[in-house]
């Protein structure tokens, strides 16, 4: 008997696209490449899901309106969206928080735990690896064949309507037949090549943030087969993350979110940008490319005790010096030039912002007097790229003359790009995710009964 | 417990990645305890410890739980302090070690059952010990009656012991407040404690073997909770001058009880994960379990044989056993209940004290 449907990809995507198709009937392989302590992509790394109501609900207080969803991803993505796949995903977004709990995901009430407010999105209870466990438990209750550190790694369209993809697990190749191949396996982010390919020699000094897994290895295989790509190679989403933690999977800790209580200074610490730029709370990605842009694609973040206080924990210790001159030397810069910048910034600080300096610092301007001073060496961090494939509102992906290519469906952050070409917006990831793999999955099993 | 301590030093080294991630802030107590923290006090770190109930939910959903490089192990590192301070802050500070031996405690109350039982064989003769309970007149026998004494002594020396404890540890982690904080604390934290909220894992449950939730240790610890209250009712009555029959059935029933309770944690305790556990805790758990299923199976024996010709004998072991059980409660995991207690009462306090916070996620 012939498999109805493979879905590539173990993330909320294609775990979603998985879930759907069983339930529609169909005989359902997932292959995860990840082993089973790292699976479930960026999604282990998530925590909330943006998501419409018209009244509150015990997991979001007030309301969301789709109208505002879709000014909201107009704005940020500068009109870089598909408007009809753009309104399918934020109305699929109404049923998302009864898809997640349906399929044995906890979600968090609002009031409990230290949440703060918030009408836009629910939280998973636990954060994303929760959401990851409970659906994998579904899915295997549900009779799907799981199989982890197996990599798809060649996808071909077989005359008579079949798909074939060749996995490869524990060094076997095995090639898989299905009527219906779901493509959920994420973006090109953790391929360093790619990203030697889109910023050149600064490629090698960006860290990824999630999952090693992301190479886009499969959606390279979709465009050589034929399918038209969306978005763009070079564009992402980076953001400041501490130098000093793990090349990659550092996942939402390694996050620096306290510039706009200190100061950032380059190699020759120097200042380069306005700290005080954004005052919205995502100002930590828009440094991301700032600090991909400098020398060595580092940066140091220099706070005293009270810019410290201010600021959110953080995974790993600040270095700390009782002096500024003592701190250079510990971070690598010249203390003498340090302790220059920061004299510079501290004559310059008049309440709150700074005068004739330049770069100035427009908000949030205090001396750096306190002792004793901290340090956090910084680089620029990956989360996700976005470049992908067409599809259609089915997630059938469309080749370069705008046709399904039969019986290929593409769901999660491998079109992405469709709905969000640039820019992002908190918690639309895994909504986008979880919409577009219930669709794909949806689709596929569909095509798969024909 | 010292700062430079490895466990202290790990404590602190997981907090700040907790501090800083707090996904975990629905699932226990824990976390909201240390919103917004840059660094943790060895107070802070004694009070996370006995905050935590081993429900091991903040092991299973997290991302930097080992093979990551983070090895982020929350429970068994929490763990091993939570057995740290129960033997620190045990009164008299002689009993301390015991919680590093476990069986040890379990071999004390063999001998003194043991003993008790020698004592009684040699003292009370055997028409009495075996006599229908109507001639039975152990009050009598002056060796019995100090035996007597020697275990209402080893009950108080109990409750002392847990007390002492509780004051000593209420001194290492005691908030910074005033009396009517505490006091308007206490009612959230004693339904905290009541109700085990923290094995609720914020809904679904807590584990056991896996990432799988289940809601059955709860219940169980509550089963166990319900059987010990109405059996120790039915013995109390009595020195109140309450003698109804009715508590004999009470007794039973309550014994019985207890030992399913018993019955499944034990079956808990013995399937449960090793990874996100202290093999320390674990031991402590099994000897405390064991011992409390000697208190009720003998406790049982002795009410349902009390009319028969082996009623003598099962009052006279049950006498032996409670007495090890009492002389030694404060060297176990009874202790337990106080930290914890006292460790709500604190989070309690401290949740009312406005907190950092974490910027709005949108």
């Amino acid at each position: 008997m012939t498999l109805d449907v493979l879905v590539i990809g173990g993330g909320s995507a294609g775990l979603s696209a998985a879930i759907a198709a069983r339930r529609r009937g169909a005989s359902v392989r997932l292959v995860e490449q990840a082993p089973r302590d790292f699976r479930g992509g960026n999604t282990r790394h998530s925590r909330n899901f943006r998501l419409i109501h018209a009244v509150p609900t015990p997991y979001m207080p007030d309301s969301y309106s789709e109208e505002e969803f879709l000014a909201e991803l107009a704005r940020v993505t500068e009109g870089d969206s598909d408007a009809e796949l753009a309104r399918l995903v934020v109305r699929g977004t109404a049923g998302a928080a009864q898809w997640f709990a349906q399929n044995g995901v906890p979600l968090q009430r609002t009031g409990d735990g230290v949440l703060p407010y918030s009408r836009r999105t629910t939280f998973f209870l636990g954060g994303g690896r929760a959401a990851v466990n409970a659906l994998y438990v579904t899915a295997q209750k549900l009779g799907i064949g799981i199989a982890y550190e197996s990599e798809a790694v060649s996808l071909r369209l077989a005359p008579g309507g079949l798909c074939e993809a060749d996995v490869v697990s524990g060094g076997r190749r095995e090639r898989i037949a299905a009527k219906a191949v779901v493509a959920c396996a994420g973006g090109h982010q953790s391929d360093r090549e790619a990203l030697r390919e889109a910023f050149g020699p600064a490629g090698d000094g960006i860290m990824v943030r999630g999952t090693p897994y992301a190479t886009g290895r499969m959606l390279r295989r979709l465009v050589e087969a034929g399918a038209r790509p969306v978005g763009d190679p070079a564009r992402c989403h980076m953001v400041a993350v501490d130098a000093r933690g793990p090349w990659e999977d550092g996942g939402i800790v390694t996050r620096i979110t306290g510039i706009p209580y200190g100061i950032v200074v380059d190699r020759e610490a120097r200042r380069f940008h306005d700290e005080g730029a954004d005052t919205k709370r995502t100002h930590y990605s828009r440094w991301g490319p700032r600090v991909a842009a400098q020398a060595g694609q580092v940066a140091w973040l220099i706070l005293d005790a009270a810019g410290l206080a201010r600021a959110a924990p953080t995974a790993l210790p600040p270095v700390a010096a009782p002096d500024i001159p003592s701190l250079g030397l510990k971070l690598g810069l010249d203390p003498e030039k340090l302790a220059g910048t920061v004299a510079a910034f501290n004559a310059a600080v008049r309440e709150g912002r700074t005068e004739g300096l330049e770069p100035p610092k427009s908000s949030g301007a205090a001396p750096i007097a306190v002792p004793p001073f901290a340090g956090y060496p910084m680089r620029p961090g990956i989360t996700f790229t976005q470049s992908g494939v067409a599809v259609d509102t089915r997630m059938r992906v469309l080749d370069e003359d705008g046709r399904p290519m039969e019986g290929v469906f593409a769901a999660g952050m491998i079109m992405a790009a469709n709905v969000l070409g640039r820019g992002y917006l908190a918690g639309l990831a895994v909504s986008l995710c979880a919409v577009t793999g219930r669709i794909a999955g949806e689709e596929a099993a569909r095509h798969a009964a024909r | 417990m010292r700062p430079d301590e490895p466990a202290v030093e790990e404590a602190e080294r997981l907090l700040r990645i907790c501090a800083a991630c707090m996904y975990c802030d629905g699932v226990c107590a824990v976390f909201p305890a240390i919103d917004g923290r840059h660094d943790f006090s060895l107070s802070d770190i004694q009070h996370l410890a006995n905050l935590c109930h081993n429900c091991r939910g903040c092991y299973y959903v997290c991302q930097y739980a080992p093979p990551h490089p983070f090895a982020v192990n929350l429970p068994r590192t929490l763990a091993e302090l939570r057995l740290a301070s129960y033997a620190e802050h045990a009164r008299p500070r002689a009993i301390g070690s015991f919680f590093a031996a476990p069986l040890r405690v379990g071999a004390v109350v063999a001998c003194v059952a043991a003993l008790t039982v020698a004592v009684a064989l040699f003292a009370i003769p055997p028409e009495q010990l075996f006599a229908p309970p109507e001639a039975r007149r152990f009050s009598q026998v002056p060796a019995w009656g100090a035996v007597t004494a020697v275990a209402s002594a080893a009950f108080v020396w109990a409750l002392v012991g847990l007390l002492l404890a509780g004051l000593a540890f209420w001194r290492t982690i005691r908030p910074r407040a005033p009396l009517a904080t505490l006091m308007r604390s206490a009612p959230p934290a004693l339904s905290d404690a009541v109700t085990l909220r923290n094995l609720g894992g914020g809904g679904p449950g807590c584990h056991t073997r896996d990432e799988r939730y289940s809601r059955l240790r709860r219940r169980f610890h509550h089963v166990l909770v319900a059987g010990f209250v109405v059996s120790v009712g039915s013995h109390t009555l009595p020195m109140f001058g309450i003698d109804w029959e009715a508590l004999r059935f009470a007794g039973i029933a309550g014994w019985t009880t207890m030992l399913a309770g018993i019955a499944g944690l034990l079956h808990f305790e013995r399937r449960a994960d090793r990874e996100p556990e202290f093999s320390g805790e674990h031991r402590l758990n099994l000897v405390f379990l064991s011992l409390l299923s000697a208190v009720a199976v003998s406790s049982l024996a002795e009410l349902v044989l009390r009319d028969t010709a082996a009623g003598g004998l099962a009052a006279v072991l049950r006498t032996g056993i409670v007495t090890g059980y009492f002389l030694m409660l404060p060297a176990g995991k009874m202790v337990h209940w106080v930290h914890r207690s006292l460790s709500l009462l604190r989070a309690a306090v401290d949740r009312r004290r406005p907190s950092a916070g974490a910027p709005t996620p949108e």
